[in-house]
């Protein structure tokens, strides 16, 4: 096939605009956020909890004594626990790991909610309506993080200093971690990653490969939690 | 005829039945006095005119409600251009009704009898913040 | 209206038994008020164990709405005559277990008053709505389909045209509310005591053994109450049902069991062995699943030996025994177990609170209120000998 002069330029100038073209569509896509937890980095303070402080003030978070009725949106549990490892011999089993609702990519809580009530926003975020809510906890019974909790009661005795800018919540709704979009429209990082004095959880958009977190992701080794669900969560973990 | 003693006890028991919204409010010593809200010190002029406000307002809510929890838009264009951050906490009571939700909601609501589930979650500076421990 | 004014009359015994049941019922809904107001933190249910007695009823009184098809297609579709007369106890049956059905849903919900979101808001991907339209929708065919024809009954004219494509498509229906009741549970990830294919056949099967021997037992106790035995050709068949379902039911179970116990994969194996011999030094359910095994293997004896299934008192007690030991294993065991261990490895011990239980009786209450007014009815309309025309019926046949 010969090529003349007028066709390569008919199709190099086609090319520039599918460049043009492809490069504006990436610049106004929607983010696809996550997070990235530097579990050594976050071991260097063991006893460390200000992000789970700063995430219980920013969101109104009881602290409610009797752990059957707790509501927690990010917390710490053991290595162990979150990943479902049985090392007998790994240091690191018993080490303890934040954890917090993966905002999966195919979440199941999203699948199961009969009033769409929790859905997946275009960003990636995996948000909540607590106006919609019936209270069914069917989300809870599918997601296989244990990421959710329920108000079994009135939280507001049990919340110790209100943060007007964010409401509570009403007894007989689920809630769980919303990565903060609240503080994501005002242009800030969530909560817990500014809190931390570690920089261990790092936030961005992975929809970006020029993001800081891809190029964490693209040069570390980072798992999931339960990869095998199928759920793609989008909060990593480098061990 | 002999069912004459239960006829007419079953009607004054229908009759008092049917009343009773009228004896409770006497009993309850409801008057006929307005609702009377207290109104903004400072600010002339609302989210939508007036009128529309008193009948619509919580059509309005309702919607600011889907724009900002479903669709993530948070910035309303009221008529008049003004814009306005689509927030019941932090625009309509911090900004104007800033006498609180007890002095200008609960008044008219109070007084039609109309229990909303707002400030449930919500928080009213006021009354929220002094409730919780 | 619907012959309703039947079951405002009645002897001494009825009217305290319509007492009895008023009594708990006003004291479900005075706790159920409770809840109302303070929440489900009045429940035994926790953030780990999120489900517990109130959606564990559900899943059983699923299946006993269900088997009411193990009459009506015997006698609609294969023209068994010796279950023209309990037909309609089947269907109302199933009537009263739907009803309940639905109020355990709705007292577990935690903001009742926007139930309503799920038709708002309607959402095929989740098996919820599914769930509300099957049991709705089967709700309205038993009614219909028991009350037209009672109707024609009494009025001694044939029944009318359009009723049996209503009966036929109440068949396939039936099985459907049980199909999708298990998927609710089968579908979820990381909760491995569900997710398993047999889910919804094990459900099935322990649905036709224990409506059938429920529906057993209280033909048994209309019969005695209004001296009219029921007809003994329609109980055996009704045992024979009892039986087949019952075996089918326990294969299914101990196939889950090997699957568990043999692959020893620990996810699948942890909910079993909380359940049969605890985990973690928890054991709250290990006696209560122990009877239900024994109840399963002693009434699986009584019924397979014929000269036993045959005699009416082994019978009922075969019947008493493999409803408890399904209402124990759907009604407690199966919802609570496949919580533990939670997705973080946490054993969290569950055990219903007082006002849960009371809530639960209360519409246990409502269900048999319900039960009793419509057999009231039923009994009304044959002139309070429910079962009579029956054996005349056998008899003409003979």
């Amino acid at each position: 096939m010969s090529l003349t002069r007028q066709s390569f330029l008919r199709l190099s100038g086609l090319s520039f605009v599918a460049a043009c073209a492809r490069k504006l569509r990436s610049a106004v896509a929607p983010a696809r956020w996550g997070m990235v937890v530097d579990v050594a980095q976050c071991l260097k303070q063991p006893n460390c909890t200000k992000c789970i402080a700063a995430c219980n003030q920013a969101h109104n978070i009881p602290s409610i004594p009797d752990p059957r009725r707790e509501v927690r949106w990010i917390w710490k549990d053991s290595f162990q626990h979150g990943f479902g490892i049985e090392d007998d011999y790994a240091q690191i089993s018993a080490a303890p790991l934040m954890l917090l609702c993966n905002h999966c990519d195919n979440p199941p809580c999203v699948r199961v909610c009969p009033t769409q009530a929790t859905w997946k926003r275009e960003d990636g975020i995996v948000a909540m309506d607590w106006h919609r809510c019936i209270g069914c906890r069917y989300c809870m019974a599918a997601c296989p993080y244990g990421s959710r909790s329920f108000n079994w009661m009135d939280p507001r005795p049990y919340i110790r200093t209100v943060n007007p800018e964010f409401p509570t919540r009403t007894k007989g709704v689920v809630e769980k971690c919303n990565l903060c979009s609240e503080r994501l429209v005002a242009g800030q990082p969530p909560a817990c990653v500014e809190a931390c004095p570690e920089k261990a959880l790092v936030f961005g958009n992975l929809a970006d490969p020029h993001s800081a977190i891809r190029e964490l992701l693209r040069t570390r080794r980072a798992v999931r939690r339960k990869p095998e669900l199928g759920t793609r969560p989008q909060v990593f973990y480098i061990v | 005829m002999r069912d004459r003693a239960i006829i007419w006890s079953g009607l004054a028991m229908f009759l008092l039945f049917a009343t009773f919204p009228f004896w409770h409010n006497l009993s309850a010593a409801v008057t006929s006095k307005g609702p009377n809200p207290v109104l903004p010190a400072n600010a002339r002029q609302c989210v939508a005119p007036v009128e529309y406000m008193k009948t619509s307002h919580m059509t309005l809510l309702l919607d600011w409600r889907e724009q900002v929890v479903r669709q993530g838009r948070r910035e309303f264009t009221a008529f008049n251009g003004q814009r306005y951050n689509m927030s019941l906490t932090s625009t309509c009571l911090e900004q104007c009704h800033s006498s609180g939700k007890a002095q200008f909601c609960d008044r008219c609501h109070d007084y039609a009898a109309a229990s909303v589930p707002c400030w449930d979650c919500h928080v009213d500076f006021k009354s929220t913040l002094r409730s919780a421990k | 209206m619907f012959m309703f004014e039947k079951a405002l009359t009645g002897s001494r015994g009825y009217r305290l038994w319509i007492l009895g049941l008023l009594l708990l019922i006003t004291a479900g809904l005075a706790c159920y008020l409770l809840q109302l107001r303070y929440g489900l933190a009045i429940t035994g249910m926790s953030r780990d164990v999120s489900w517990g007695l109130y959606i564990a009823q559900f899943t059983f009184l699923v299946g006993v709405a269900a088997s009411a098809v193990m009459v009506v297609l015997p006698y609609y579709l294969h023209h068994f005559q010796e279950f023209a007369r309990i037909t309609i106890l089947g269907e109302f049956l199933a009537v009263a277990s739907v009803t309940m059905c639905m109020l355990f849903i709705f007292v577990d919900m935690g903001q009742p008053a926007r139930v309503f979101n799920v038709l708002l808001y309607p959402t095929p991907h989740s098996l919820m709505f599914w769930d509300m339209i099957s049991l709705g929708g089967y709700l309205v065919l038993n009614a219909v389909i028991a009350l037209v024809t009672l109707r024609t009954e009494r009025e001694g004219v044939p029944p009318p045209g359009w009723i049996r494509p209503i009966i036929l498509l109440s068949m396939p229906w039936a099985v459907s509310i049980h199909t999708v009741t298990a998927f609710l549970y089968c579908g979820l990830p990381g909760r491995p005591l569900w997710l398993t294919a047999i889910l919804a056949p094990r459900f099935l099967a322990s649905a036709f053994a224990a409506g059938p021997a429920l529906l057993i037992l209280l033909c048994m106790l209309v019969g005695r109450l209004t001296k009219s035995p029921p007809g003994r050709g329609a109980l055996r068949k009704l045992g024979l049902i009892v039986t087949y379902a019952m075996v089918i039911n326990v294969f299914f179970v101990l196939m889950e069991l090997f699957t568990a116990f043999y692959s020893a994969i620990p996810e699948d194996e942890q909910p079993l062995r909380y359940l049969f011999t605890g985990l973690q030094g928890h054991r709250p359910l290990v006696p209560w699943m122990w009877i239900s095994m024994a109840l399963a293997a002693a009434s699986l004896v009584l019924l397979i030996v014929p000269r036993w299934r045959q005699d009416d008192k082994l019978l009922a007690m075969a019947c008493g025994m493999v409803f408890f030991s399904l209402w124990i294993d759907k009604g407690i065991g199966l919802i609570v177990a496949a919580f533990v261990p939670s997705p973080l490895g946490a054993v969290t011990a569950y055990a219903p609170s007082l006002p849960e239980v009371l809530i639960s009786l209360g519409i246990w209450a409502i269900g048999a209120f319900i039960l009793t007014l419509l057999y009231k009815i039923a009994l009304s309309v044959r002139g309070d000998s429910l079962f009579a025309p029956d054996v005349a019926l056998v008899e003409v046949a003979k």
